[in-house]
């Protein structure tokens, strides 16, 4: 098992990578302070072994499933919709999927004049209760400091052109509010059913660094 | 002090010990409340084994890109949002 997890601590579900040094030296390193300290906190009686292994375990049962479940509601029913950007927790219950123990969370609608792009600067703050763990590339140092720099280029590199008269707005989720991307329903899948465009919402158009996938990219279903 | 939508803030120039949830990269800089997240226990004594408490004030700020990284790419319209705590802030 390896122990260079991240942690959730009171809500707070951040990292605290800020503090390491540059990653590709910190690994073993990080993996092996963390192993430390978990050891002490068992020795000292503040947490057993079982609940560590929960912990990974209840966060690795959350996926990027929930989040695509989540938008394709939102794409067929404009009042889920509207009750998500009202209070993603409450919406996401409403779909038997309980994100209670996270910090608030805020839906973020990419229209045809506004794109989002979600990032966290300071660490690998993430809905971590919704979708599980962040992609690796979100924890990147690149990553978190050139999405606020060169959001464009970076959006370019995972293959997406944002039109120029479109406003490219990147979310710094820097403190108690966590975000999830709405990304805008691809044309060509009018009539399709739930389960069907859920299919299209990939893991990373849910952080907004791409659109869904193309219509013709998903077998009939 | 509750700022309402639309004020200007400057985002104070301070230093960064401890557990800061405020980006260098806006230290000094002009944007706009867009609105009130809530109010949030204080991560800067929270992360040190304090309450957090009093609860701050969390506002959704906005700034234009432009203006945190002059001479960088892209349209002017492109904005760059976050959460910033009362405390971190001044109306101007």
């Amino acid at each position: 098992m390896s122990h260079d997890h991240d942690h959730d601590h009171d809500g707070h579900d951040h990292d605290h990578d800020d503090h390491a040094e540059p990653v590709a030296a910190a690994v073993p390193a990080a993996a092996l302070r963390a192993r430390a300290i978990e050891q002490l906190l068992v020795e000292q009686g503040v947490l057993t072994r079982e609940t560590v292994v929960r912990g990974i375990d209840w966060l690795v049962s959350r996926t990027p499933t929930n989040g695509a479940r989540i938008v394709a509601r939102a794409w067929v029913d404009p009042a889920y919709k509207a009750r998500l950007l009202a209070d993603a927790k409450a919406a996401a219950a409403e779909l038997g999927i309980d994100a209670a123990p996270s910090a608030h969370i805020i839906a973020l609608e990419n229209t045809d004049e506004l794109h989002h792009l979600v990032v966290c600067t300071l660490c690998s703050c993430y809905p971590r209760a919704l979708l599980g763990p962040p992609p690796a590339w979100y924890k990147s140092n690149e990553y978190r400091s050139r999405a606020v720099v060169e959001p464009r280029a970076v959006m370019a590199e995972f293959g997406l052109q944002v039109p120029d008269a479109r406003e490219v707005r990147v979310v710094d989720s820097t403190a108690d509010v966590r975000y999830l991307v709405i990304p805008r329903r691809p044309a060509g899948t009018d009539g399709w059913s739930e389960e069907r465009l859920a299919a299209l919402v990939s893991r990373d158009s849910l952080v907004g660094v791409v659109d869904p996938l193309e219509p013709d990219l998903v077998s009939a279903a | 002090m509750t700022l309402a939508a639309g004020t200007r803030v400057r985002v104070l120039d301070g230093a960064s010990i401890g557990h800061v949830r405020t980006p260098w990269y806006v230290k000094g800089k002009t944007g706009v409340v867009a609105h009130v997240q809530g109010s949030f226990r204080n991560p800067e004594t929270l992360a040190f084994g304090g309450d957090g408490q009093p609860v701050r004030p969390l506002y959704y700020v906005g700034f234009r890109r432009g203006d945190l990284f002059p001479g960088t790419e892209g349209p002017a319209l492109d904005t760059v949002y976050m959460d910033l705590y009362e405390h971190w802030l001044e109306a101007v």
